[in-house]
């Protein structure tokens, strides 16, 4: 009987041991096919492009060397979209700021302090479209804006706001961080509730003041995560690409990198050897700031 | 005791000023954040005429004017795009629900070989920027569809297999939340005679729902919002979701703005409405998709 019965144990083990193995990989190979199609594949893809000259649909590649990175780094029309990305960059060094004075205040409950969280964090849920079209009608001609204006006696100031240089980048900028700003002041409200109470209560009982409690204690207790969200804005604004594209298309010199890289791509005129190696040097980037991310988290 | 009085008055003062401080700073940026969506919400209910002789800021002459939300939702194929989005969501969000608990149950439950390098590549793929690669995706999905007779450019079949792919925060979220559900759960069940997929199937994702409701409203953000791969993949107007449906109309109603505002409505209102009645769940599932960063 219990030779028996050890004999179906062996049986049930090894049983098991096989439906393990098969679950393992029946469950693993759709993901890893679609993991390896549409990210490796096209990722290795990209790289090897970068070194040819290619229209997309000829049959044949051209080899070209390193010459797509040499263009891209010497002209200067690249540059400029280079150089836009500064723009993104101040914006979103400002809408830290603001989201973790804005958070800092919030994160005392007080009557409709959650209706001004839910204010300023649903701009993030909206469609990229529906922000783009409500902006350029806030900035047209006979628009939002310069109704505003008018109404206030600055007619001075009325202008093609989105056409004018330097401005509309600035813009831009502006509506990325009134798009975007809720997200961070909801993640920083999280992470200020998060330390715990005793420590403020501690500070008052000292006499600290608010501002005190903010920059001696708020601050260096979130300080990780406010390090990780400058950095996630570094990556952000030189990847940038839906507000501009939506609402200018990159026109009027508001092109980003990411546009560009699209633009050549898909444009009239594609080249997906130019398009990828801009491909990689964002990703070369991005990799860069990652592993400095990496380091920064050992180090604390 | 005078002085205690006197200085409870002064505190109280400064309190009453900060109070004050706080509430016109927060009140003014509500207003930055509202202001720009009133005229568009004015002008979704105005007559053609209405729209150009009024200012932006004037009031309609009826809120019960829904000719500019017909236009839209019929000519403009917002009905259309609906239909699109939401087939293309639920297909996507269940899709990625399946693999993304699957992946995340295998990973973290078994040792095997293997397990290491295959988590490295999820993980490995998060960093590489989504949005330029779609260079080399596009040519792949063309290629397939020259040699191997599969057509996916200009399907719904390539967007539904872009969005239901493999990306990590959602194989993060199922291993961080199988992580408390506890082995001795598995064990009892194998002793009581159940195999590894009754395991999943009937114990396992059941207990996941927690995981699943956040992994949904990320997807369901995402692909609602989403318009760069409806656009390049699904060019053809048949196929037009929500987002391209709605920038088509930057063209053909380029002098029918009140057309374009009913349009913008009609995507904000769903998810004004979603917004307000599942908040809390909202916050929380972008924090802990945020967390992976």
């Amino acid at each position: 009987m219990s030779v028996n019965m050890k004999a179906t144990k062996i049986q049930n083990l090894s049983r098991l041991k096989a439906q393990k193995a098969l679950l393992i990989v029946a469950f693993l190979s759709v993901p890893l096919f679609l993991l390896i199609v549409f990210t490796y594949l096209p990722a290795l893809n990209m790289i090897r492009y970068s070194f040819y000259r290619w229209d997309g649909t000829a049959p044949t590649m051209q080899w070209f060397g390193l010459k797509n990175y040499q263009i891209l780094f010497s002209n200067p029309q690249y540059l400029k979209v280079m150089v836009n990305c500064l723009y993104y960059l101040v914006g979103s060094f400002v809408q830290l700021f603001l989201a973790l004075v804005i958070a800092f205040v919030l994160s005392f409950k007080f009557r409709g302090s959650n209706f001004f969280k839910g204010v300023f964090f649903f701009p993030y849920l909206l469609n990229g479209v529906a922000v783009a079209l409500m902006f350029l009608f806030f900035f047209q001609p006979e628009g939002t804006l310069n109704t505003i204006l008018r109404f206030i006696g600055a007619d001075n100031a009325i202008t093609l706001w989105l056409i004018k240089p330097v401005v509309n980048n600035i813009l831009l900028a502006s509506i990325s961080i009134w798009r975007y700003i809720g997200f961070n002041i909801v993640l920083f409200i999280a992470v200020i509730q998060s330390i715990s109470s005793e420590i403020y209560e501690a500070a008052e009982v000292d006499g600290a003041n608010r501002s005190q409690i903010l920059w001696l204690i708020v601050l260096p207790n979130i300080r990780m995560i406010v390090g990780l969200n400058l950095i996630l804005a570094v990556k952000g604004a030189i990847s940038v690409f839906e507000v501009p594209f939506l609402i200018t298309r990159g026109s009027w010199g508001t092109s980003t990198f990411v546009i560009k890289a699209l633009n050549i791509t898909f444009g009239a005129n594609p080249q997906y050897g130019l398009g990828s190696a801009f491909a990689v040097v964002l990703f070369a980037a991005i990799l860069v700031i990652t592993s400095l991310q990496k380091l920064m988290i050992r180090e604390d | 005791m005078i002085d205690m009085d006197s200085k409870n008055k002064h505190y109280q003062l400064k309190r009453k000023s900060i109070d004050l401080l706080k509430y016109t700073t927060l009140i003014s940026m509500a207003v930055i954040v509202i202001l720009p969506m009133i005229p568009v919400f004015f002008g979704s209910f105005k007559t053609n005429y209405e729209f150009y002789s009024t200012s932006v800021w004037a009031f309609p002459k009826s809120f019960l004017n829904f000719e500019n939300y017909r236009i839209a939702f019929t000519q403009g194929n917002m009905l259309l795009g609906f239909g699109n989005t939401l087939l293309i969501m639920v297909v996507s969000i269940t899709v990625s629900i399946l693999i993304g608990s699957m992946t995340a149950y295998v990973l973290q439950r078994f040792k095997f070989v293997g397990r290491k390098l295959i988590t490295s590549l999820f993980l490995f793929a998060a960093l590489v920027p989504t949005i330029t690669l779609n260079i080399a995706i596009f040519s792949l999905m063309a290629w397939i569809g020259r040699n191997m007779g599969i057509q996916l450019i200009n399907t719904r079949l390539s967007a539904i297999i872009l969005f239901s792919g493999t990306d990590i925060i959602t194989v993060y979220i199922f291993m961080q939340f199988l992580k408390h559900i506890p082995i001795a759960i598995d064990e009892s069940a194998i002793i009581d005679g159940a195999g590894y997929f009754r395991i999943f199937f009937s114990i396992i994702l059941p207990l996941l729902i927690p995981a699943i409701t956040t992994v949904v409203i990320l997807k369901f953000v995402a692909i609602y919002n989403d318009f760069y791969i409806p656009m390049l993949y699904m060019p053809k107007s048949e196929l037009a979701v929500i987002s391209t449906a709605l920038d088509n109309f930057r063209g053909p109603y380029g002098s029918q703005w009140e057309v374009i505002c009913a349009g913008q409505m009609i995507t904000i209102l769903p998810i004004l409405v979603i917004f307000i009645s599942l908040q809390k769940y909202i916050y929380k599932g972008l924090l802990i998709g945020a967390v992976k960063e």
